[in-house]
């Protein structure tokens, strides 16, 4: 029982870092049709602002994780400036084919320029603590701080942002160019501004999972979005992309499978159970387990 | 009559494809003017340049004088004019309601949105009925109100209806042209785009029709209706 329950928290916790990631990439699927490759770099992006800034709010007399403000803002600011200088160009003049070439090769760039900056260079950091240490004792288990507020921060995070796009105007746009974009555009809604309103949420979004994933594993390398976009990827594609409580669903699926096949079954094969599921959902529900079957819209 | 929408010599061209040859219509103020043509004849690509949602190459295009090639596409609706374009377009996902709040977007008087939405149920009591309906849900005829209820949300001086018929069964399409109907009555000016070349004739001041990317005739649509030409073109006599 304890070791379940242990389980379930550890899979509930890396579900809701993958959650979090998906969501960037099911928001700009969603309204571009675009698998933006580069979503799993603005992990890194977050996670080296933190390692820089977290020290500037110690001294302020500030919590480390407040550090997070700042990490969403640049986060939010360099999606936005890849949509503005890379994507938006080349989805104007070319085809889908380019646009995901696009998003590959800005992958690689902002890893490469990482590695180029002096202060970051080609070894991990390490980050401090953001949490304290120790924890609630439940049912025999200590469920540590770091879990239990992963878990509640994305809750929260997610709720404010359903309610973002149920209730607000932009939020309500957002859906809108989602759906159909000329009968957005007919409405009124500036389909750029929205665009754009989405790689910024999406992006800041990428700024909390980081500050999630470093608080657990503290380690920031350049690479360090590359398995962890993957694995979101893969959670947004199995919720069904595009939906975002889709991705909410896939990513607390990718973790559960994560951490009960981790502690049951063999922790080397971890990523084969994630690949597996995500065959397994794709063949009985090609569009994602909240999805849709129908043709893609014209 | 003051000339509302005006169209002088409009080219559009999808890459090598040239869509529209050098069209020039209008439509005065309070007019229901419908456009009728074959398949492919250009009448829906006529609407989208219209609408901005393509890019003219040539001509002009003006609605009260303002220079609609020199708006932004989603500020069209600013300035009065409403497209409620071929299949619909309603948002499938969305209820009823909130298809008909996001005709309303760019209104930011809240008292002003209610009191338009009241005016629309009144107008498609169906809607009202449905109001928590997902209109991916509504059938064909229930989308077509909805997507001209939609349209009307602004108050708009002019709509576009763009095959308003399309896919109805015959009592569907009687209602829906008793409603475009009314809606002229109030005064609305509409310019209309229909297969169905006879109903649409039958309820329109004026016509044009456009034949592969130009205009082969116009006139009173009472004219058109029984010329010769016509009836064995388009209304099938
Ligand atoms: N996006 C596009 N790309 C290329 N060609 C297009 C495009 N849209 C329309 N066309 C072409 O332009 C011409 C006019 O099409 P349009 O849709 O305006 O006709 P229509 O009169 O509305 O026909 P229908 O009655 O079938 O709706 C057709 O030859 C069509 O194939
Ligand atoms: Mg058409």
């Amino acid at each position: 029982m304890g070791e379940f329950l242990q389980t379930l928290f550890v899979g509930l916790r890396l579900g809701s870092v993958y959650a979090l990631i998906a969501l960037g990439y099911t928001m700009v699927y969603g309204i571009i049709r675009l698998i933006n490759f580069a979503h799993g770099d603005f992990i890194m992006v977050g996670g080296y602002t933190l390692i820089f800034t977290v020290p500037l709010m110690t001294a302020a007399g500030m919590p480390a994780w407040m550090a997070v403000i700042i990490a969403i803002l640049v986060c939010a600011l360099v999606g936005v400036g890849v949509e503005l200088i890379a994507y938006r160009p080349v989805r104007k003049k070319g085809t889908n084919m380019t646009a995901l070439i696009t998003a590959i090769a800005m992958s690689l760039f902002l890893e490469n320029l990482a590695q180029a900056i002096p202060a970051i260079g080609p070894n991990p950091m390490v980050a401090g603590t953001f949490f304290e240490s120790g924890g609630f004792r439940v049912a025999g288990v200590t469920l540590d701080y770091t879990t239990i507020y992963t878990i509640a921060v994305s809750a929260v995070v997610m709720l404010l942002l359903y309610v973002f796009t149920q209730k607000t105007k932009m939020g309500r746009a957002m859906r809108c160019v989602s759906e159909d974009k000329s009968a957005a555009i007919l409405m009124g809604i500036s389909v750029n501004k929205t665009v754009l309103t989405t790689f910024a949420i999406g992006s800041g979004l990428a700024a909390v999972a980081a500050l999630m994933y470093i608080a657990q594993y503290p380690s920031v390398y350049t690479t360090i979005g590359s398995l962890l976009g993957l694995k979101a990827f893969v959670a947004a594609v199995v919720g069904g992309i595009g939906i975002v409580p889709g991705a909410m669903l896939g990513g607390l699926v990718i973790g559960l499978v994560e951490s009960f096949s981790t502690a049951y079954i063999s922790s080397s094969l971890t990523d084969t159970f994630v690949f597996l599921i995500l065959i397994i959902v794709l063949l009985i529900k090609p569009a994602g387990i909240l999805g849709k079957n129908v043709g893609e819209k014209v | 009559m003051r000339t509302l929408l005006k169209i002088e010599d409009l080219h559009v061209s999808y890459g090598a494809v040239r869509a529209i040859k050098g069209i020039s219509l209008e439509v005065n103020d309070g007019e229901l003017v419908s456009l009728i043509g074959a398949n492919g004849a250009g009448k829906t690509t006529t609407l989208h340049t219209i609408s901005g949602l393509v890019p003219a190459e040539s001509g002009s295009i003006t609605l009260d004088g303002t220079d609609l090639r020199k708006i932004a596409p989603n500020k069209i609706i600013e300035i009065g004019l409403a497209h409620v374009p071929e299949g619909r377009h309603v948002f499938a996902r969305m209820t009823v309601e909130e298809n008909l709040a996001m005709g309303a977007y760019i209104v930011r008087d809240k008292a002003k949105i209610k009191r338009q939405l009241e005016r629309v149920y009144a107008h498609f009591p169906r809607l009202a009925e449905r109001s928590r309906q997902l209109a991916g849900t509504l059938s064909g005829g229930e989308q077509q109100m909805l997507a001209m209820g939609r349209a009307l949300m602004t108050e708009p001086k002019m709509l576009l209806l763009d095959e308003p018929s399309m896919g109805l069964s015959p009592i569907l399409v009687k209602e829906i042209f008793s409603m475009i109907k009314t809606l002229h009555s109030d005064g609305i000016t509409i310019l209309l785009v229909e297969q169905n070349a006879k109903m649409a004739l039958s309820i329109s001041d004026r016509a044009y029709v456009l034949e592969t990317g130009l205009i082969s005739m116009s006139g009173k649509a009472q004219d058109l209706l029984h010329d010769d030409k016509v009836r064995r073109a388009y209304l099938g006599a």
